[in-house]
């Protein structure tokens, strides 16, 4: 579009001030991690990392770590199963009913995480009378998640020719054969994107996480959220803190070189295969 | 012994395939029986006994659930003016936050998808993706310290005389726009990204000035992915009760759902009907004004 100066210009100082905006907070709870002080002042009178060691020392943080990287594998494995049925269902057949799957697998992250977490532990302790455990966690995660593997999926058996299969199947291969040699490598790079998305979004879940765990049970948000209220623990947090945003943000990275159309928003996007980007 | 095993395995394998070989129904019916079990049979029905539920109560005497249907607690929430002022708090700030994430995110949408190069708009684009993905809490937690008495706020602003907003409804405001802020700009990038150049140019050589143009071709042609990218802004503010308990002492709705979840699971899921009450009619207005096409 031909802009003038001045309004090319006006639009540069909003998207810094944008970009400022959503990135100061982060620098700054980095930096606030290397701080030498026990209280929070800014600016911090010295630097040290002492606290990542003795975030590393806490064994309630160490629990909560592998409680985390638990429920995130439990869930990221339910979620790329139910996720690619699914897919394969909608991008390689025509049914009653297809496009609502769609809007299906996108309401657990539509709706408000709390209306989802809600509904499931009100479901296992009223209904199955079941206790809260990290099983309910991992149902509740793996109910979200299967949206992103989803949208993964989609988007690459869209762009991936059905001639292929077709081939394989003239070739005299039969339904598994063709599944396990053709349509399954078309789609590796789309999964693993689908999945390290997913393991992302488990990881740092709290509000799902808040209504399912059972007493006694932590993940890492739930650790982080229970000592911020302690003040001589702050520092510890920020260390965690640091360590959890590298945990959430290294799989999105690899995710988006993967796959390209992996990209996708966080919760959707409803299997757009252009403009990837689009939506949450 | 083991290869016949295998041979037997494998000889399964291949009558399972060739049962399946041309009959599409049954394919489909095998890949969805897990999909759709889990979701409809699993979370829709949760949900559906998430709205039973709220016409439970509970024994003031035992503290038990007593399954029979009453409309006791959609009462209390119509006639205590504590829950009325907290359901408009929240719809409230859902509307400000979208607001004010429409009008920040428009440019910066603008820019990337209209005037960046494509090297700049793949920046921006992991730019925005990855603070879209950083932990939640961890942000919150990172405002919680920036808006605090001697944080980052109050050094930077206090030598031109102005302060930290402090905590209070102000800061839940200031917060949601910043957390749900990339989910307002990746639509709307996506919706710009859509409108052809050329319609543009045409309207250029036509005679229409940049602001002409702006008006009158591209923001009817946008407005649909704003309407979209509200979806979120405004589910996700309904929602949210981590953020009023951080950075203010104000409930929402989520605030009240959580405090009594232990005690009074009917009246929890009498306060959950809200946002999903306020998300339907939102998402049908929705509709109505083309966003669907733009999830």
């Amino acid at each position: 579009m031909r802009l003038s100066r001045n309004a090319r210009a006006l639009l540069r100082i909003a998207v810094a001030v944008g970009l400022a905006f959503i990135y100061v907070p982060l620098v700054a709870i980095v930096l606030y991690a290397f701080n030498a002080s026990r209280i929070l002042a800014w600016p911090p009178p010295g630097w040290t990392l002492h606290w990542f060691s003795s975030a590393f020392d806490n064994a309630a943080a160490r629990d909560a770590f592998l409680t985390s990287v638990k429920a995130g594998l439990a869930a990221t494995a339910i979620a790329l199963v139910l996720g690619s049925l699914a897919s394969l269902a909608v991008a390689r057949h025509r049914f009653f009913g297809r496009e609502t799957i769609s809007f299906l697998v996108l309401l657990p992250i539509a709706l408000p995480g709390i209306v989802t977490g809600v509904a499931i532990s009100n479901t296992f302790t009223q209904v199955l009378g079941l206790p809260l455990s990290l099983l309910t966690v991992i149902v509740g995660h793996a109910t979200f998640c299967i949206v992103v593997v989803y949208n993964n999926a989609v988007a690459r058996l869209r762009r991936l020719s059905s001639s292929f299969e077709e081939a394989s199947a003239d070739l005299g291969a039969h339904t598994w054969q063709t599944f396990r040699y053709v349509t399954l490598p078309g789609m590796r790079s789309a999964l693993i994107a689908g999945g390290l998305l997913a393991f992302a979004l488990s990881f740092d879940e709290i509000i799902v996480t808040n209504f399912t765990i059972g007493a006694g049970e932590e993940t890492l948000p739930i650790w982080i959220f229970s000592n911020l209220f302690r003040p001589h623990e702050l520092p510890t947090v920020n260390a965690v803190a640091v360590i959890v945003i590298l945990i959430s943000i290294i799989p999105v990275y690899l995710a988006h070189r993967l796959g390209g159309e992996a990209a996708a928003g966080r919760s959707g996007g409803g299997g757009v295969e252009t403009e990837a980007a689009a939506v949450p | 012994m083991a290869s016949e095993a295998a041979l037997e395995r494998r000889s399964a394998g291949h009558r399972l395939a060739d049962l399946f070989h041309g009959r599409r129904r049954l394919q489909v019916g095998a890949l969805l029986a897990g999909p759709l079990g889990w979701l409809v049979i699993g979370y829709i029905g949760s949900l559906a006994v998430l709205l039973i539920t709220a016409f439970w109560s509970v024994d003031p005497l035992s503290g038990l659930v007593v399954k029979n249907l009453t409309f006791e607690n959609i009462e209390t929430l119509w006639s205590e003016s504590v829950y009325r002022e907290i359901v408009w708090r929240t719809v409230r700030t859902a509307l400000l936050v979208t607001l004010t994430d429409a009008a920040i995110a428009f440019p910066i949408a603008f820019y990337m998808a209209k005037v960046a190069s494509r090297r700049g708009k793949a920046v921006l684009v992991i730019g925005i993706l990855l603070p879209l993905w950083s932990s939640y809490l961890v942000k919150v937690y990172a405002w919680r310290t920036l808006l605090s008495a001697d944080g980052v706020l109050h050094w930077a602003l206090n030598p031109i005389g102005l302060d930290t907003p402090g905590y209070g409804i102000t800061a839940v405001w200031l917060v949601m726009s910043y957390l749900w802020l990339p989910y307002m700009i990746l639509p709307i990038y996506a919706g710009l990204e859509r409108i052809p150049d050329s319609l543009i140019s045409a309207s250029e050589d036509l005679g229409a000035s940049p602001f002409t143009t702006f008006r009158r071709v591209i923001l009817p042609l946008a407005f649909p992915a704003v309407v979209a990218g509200s979806i979120f802004t405004f589910s996700l503010t309904l929602g949210d009760y981590i953020t009023p308990r951080l950075v203010s002492n104000d409930q929402f709705i989520g605030n009240v759902i959580f405090n009594n979840i232990a005690n009074n699971q009917p009246l929890a899921a009498a306060l959950a009907l809200v946002p999903i009450v306020v998300m339907i009619a939102y998402l049908l207005v929705a509709r109505r004004l083309g966003a669907f096409e733009h999830v």
